[in-house]
């Protein structure tokens, strides 16, 4: 790459670099309006729509406990984010809580996470990733649980679902600074 | 003959010949030999009785016919050294979950090759059949749509290039100590492409926004349904819903058949295999908005939504891990981008900070696209530390290591666009440091 062979051409091209003009020209956006898009179903709309918010709008129907989700964990979560979620190989998923401002940070779900509807939209959609959506709605709710449990955030026999999921208070709630809309940095 | 064209070396013979370090070749000199060479092959007294056959002066390659053009060219096998960085965490149980750098350090001009993009995947690029992927458009619509692929293909497109470049990039350069690995699997995840697709506001004006519409959320079709929240303002500006990447269909890596894309802003929120677009009245907090993709600060808070890429500039020649073949004339060069707009200006620091020059600027010089800077120097052989520094047409300008760090939180990750240095040591090798 460094060699003394490309010397030549930098000398030559150090000539016509002053010459280099800049073309800035942009396309106007397109002002047709192809209405190429179908009437989406209503039935459908809902099925897809899995996305939660953390006022729970949309978290489905069922529920589940600390108690019932750590079987769940055991065979589906475990190998992957170990015993009682102490991590290895991947993300822990307990402890920390308190930890933010030290020069030791551990962040989780338990000690990061602003909102408890993330956890049920991210593992129902993400998780195991070996065979992600693979989880029933009651599972999600109860895993969801024993994760909250072993943070100590709910209680083993709280009973998760659309109603007190969203109204689980994280730790972390008020830890974030939004930087939108963007401040100059 | 002259001095100098007695050290005339037929390239690659003998570079060491050419620049020694007793009597460093001069451009001058280097000109004059050129010139001494080209008027001898005219008046034809190179060399001595005229051969019978010309092959005897042709290369190999010359003498035998070469291979028909393929279907899909590829590049040459002398090159096969340049590839991209594949870093997988957990390659037995999630080999998905990862990222594959862009070798930006065999990179000269302003463009990625598709093939050498930059990937970060959260669970694998999924195998798409366009033929059955669709496109919702929903939540707070009049109409909530449907699109097809060979619908989206129908609409009237814009082009664009622009860089993308992961919040991540450069976290690797946070580590303890520097890492001696190459300029691309430290700071790799930057690439730059000409983008074609459709205005996200042209689709979204069809579907109707209703009062209160102010975000949206946006989630892929892959194994991880990776999903991201966006401001209704970012939408409705210079957002794309990106189908071709360098004038070809996305590669799958980038998102085949239909990505978002948001000029400037970081990588993770460019959700790739595009599925559905939700417009909502606020953020959904995800998992990659909260858990991920937030800067930690030193008081233990985080900043969250922070979008826009920093300007920032890497020198990729020379680079970690490279040897200068000598001393005298080298040409420092490398990429300089903002996600707030133009880069305005690049300086160059041989002196690990201490005095600044400016370099040239090359290439088209777009708005939130990579430009090339040079910068033409002569070695003297001493110990140096080369550095660049971006400044963008907002003046933002790329802060110093320091300064960077006494912001964030030891452990932040995300964001680094701090000065990367590059040291030289007496023997012409490269180092990565912290300075
Ligand atoms: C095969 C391995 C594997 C299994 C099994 C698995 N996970 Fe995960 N998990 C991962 C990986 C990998 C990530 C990080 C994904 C990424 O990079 O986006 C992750 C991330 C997470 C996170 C986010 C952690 C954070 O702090 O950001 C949660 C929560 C989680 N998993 C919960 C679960 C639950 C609950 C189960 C069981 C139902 C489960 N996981 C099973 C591999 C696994």
């Amino acid at each position: 790459m460094f060699t003394p062979e490309r010397l030549a051409g930098v000398v030559i091209v150090a000539g016509l670099m002053s010459s280099c003009a800049t073309s800035r020209t942009e396309e106007s956006l397109p002002s047709a309006r192809p209405n190429l898009g179908l009437a989406a179903d209503p039935t459908l709309v809902s099925a897809w729509d899995i996305s939660i918010p953390p006022n729970g709008a949309g978290l489905p129907p069922g529920s589940g406990t600390a108690k019932q989700g750590a079987l769940v964990y055991v065979a589906k979560c475990q190998s992957c984010h170990g015993e009682r979620g102490a991590g290895k190989p991947m993300d822990a998923l307990v402890g920390g809580i308190g930890s933010l401002a030290t020069d030791k940070p551990v962040r989780t779900v338990g000690s990061f996470w602003p909102y408890a509807t993330t956890l049920f939209d991210y593992v129902r959609r993400a998780m195991p990733t070996t065979a992600p959506m693979s989880l029933t709605n009651e599972e999600v709710y109860a895993v969801s649980a024993y994760i909250l449990n072993i943070n100590g955030i709910v209680g083993e026999n709280d009973i998760m679902n659309a109603q007190t999921l969203a109204g689980v208070k994280m730790p972390n709630r008020d830890g974030f600074i939004s930087d939108w809309p963007a401040r100059r940095r | 003959m002259t001095s100098s064209s007695r050290r005339y070396t037929i390239p690659g013979s003998d570079p060491a010949r050419l620049v020694t370090s007793a009597n460093p070749v001069g451009r001058r000199d280097f000109l004059r030999t050129g010139a001494a060479i080209a008027s001898a092959a005219v008046s034809g007294v190179v060399g001595a009785a005229v051969p019978a056959r010309a092959a005897e002066s042709a290369a190999p390659w010359q003498k035998v016919p070469g291979t028909p053009a393929g279907a899909y060219g590829q590049p040459s096998e002398f090159e096969k050294s340049v590839t991209r960085h594949v870093i997988r965490a957990y390659p037995e149980i999630a080999p998905g979950v990862g990222s594959t750098l862009s070798p930006i350090q065999s990179f000269h001009g302003t463009i990625t090759p598709s093939g050498l993009h930059f990937v970060r995947n959260h669970n694998g690029t999924p195998s798409i059949d366009p033929a059955q992927h669709r496109l919702l458009i929903h939540g707070l619509v009049k109409r909530p749509l449907m699109f097809t692929v060979a619908a989206l293909s129908r609409y009237p497109t814009i082009t664009r290039t622009y860089f993308i470049e992961c919040a991540g990039n450069s976290g690797r350069n946070l580590a303890p100590q520097p890492q001696q690995i190459s300029a691309g699997v430290l700071h790799g995840l930057i690439s730059n492409t000409e983008w074609t697709g459709i205005p996200l506001s042209l689709l979204l004006e069809e579907a109707g926004l209703e009062p209160g519409a102010a975000w949206l959320l946006a989630e892929g079709a892959d194994s991880a349904s990776m999903s991201r929240s966006v401001p209704m303002e970012k939408a409705l500006d210079d957002a794309m819903i990106a189908l071709y990447q360098n004038g070809e269909r996305l590669r799958p890596d980038q998102g085949y058949p239909v990505r978002l894309f948001l000029p400037g802003w970081e990588g993770n929120m460019n959700v790739k295999w595009l599925r559905r677009l939700k417009v909502t009245d606020g953020p959904t907090h995800t998992k990659d908005e909260t858990s991920k993709y937030t800067d930690p600060l030193r008081d233990g808070k985080a900043l969250q939504f922070t979008y826009e890429m920093g300007v920032k500039s890497v020198i990729t020649q020379p680079s970690s891990g490279m040897k200068l073949d000598g001393y005298g004339f080298h040409e420092i060069s490398g990429m300089a981008w903002s996600g707030a707009g133009r880069i305005r200006r690049v300086e160059v620091s041989t002196d690990g900070g201490t005095t600044w020059k400016d370099a040239a600027l090359h290439g088209q010089q777009l708005s939130k696209s990579v430009v090339r800077f040079r910068f033409p120097w002569e070695w003297n052989g001493a110990p140096a530390v080369l550095q660049s520094r971006a400044t963008d047409e907002k003046g933002n300008v790329q802060p110093a290591r320091a300064v960077w760090l006494a912001r964030y939180a030891v452990d932040a990750r995300f964001h680094n666009n701090s000065i990367a240095s590059w040291e030289l040591g007496a023997d012409g090798s490269v180092k990565n440091v912290y300075a």
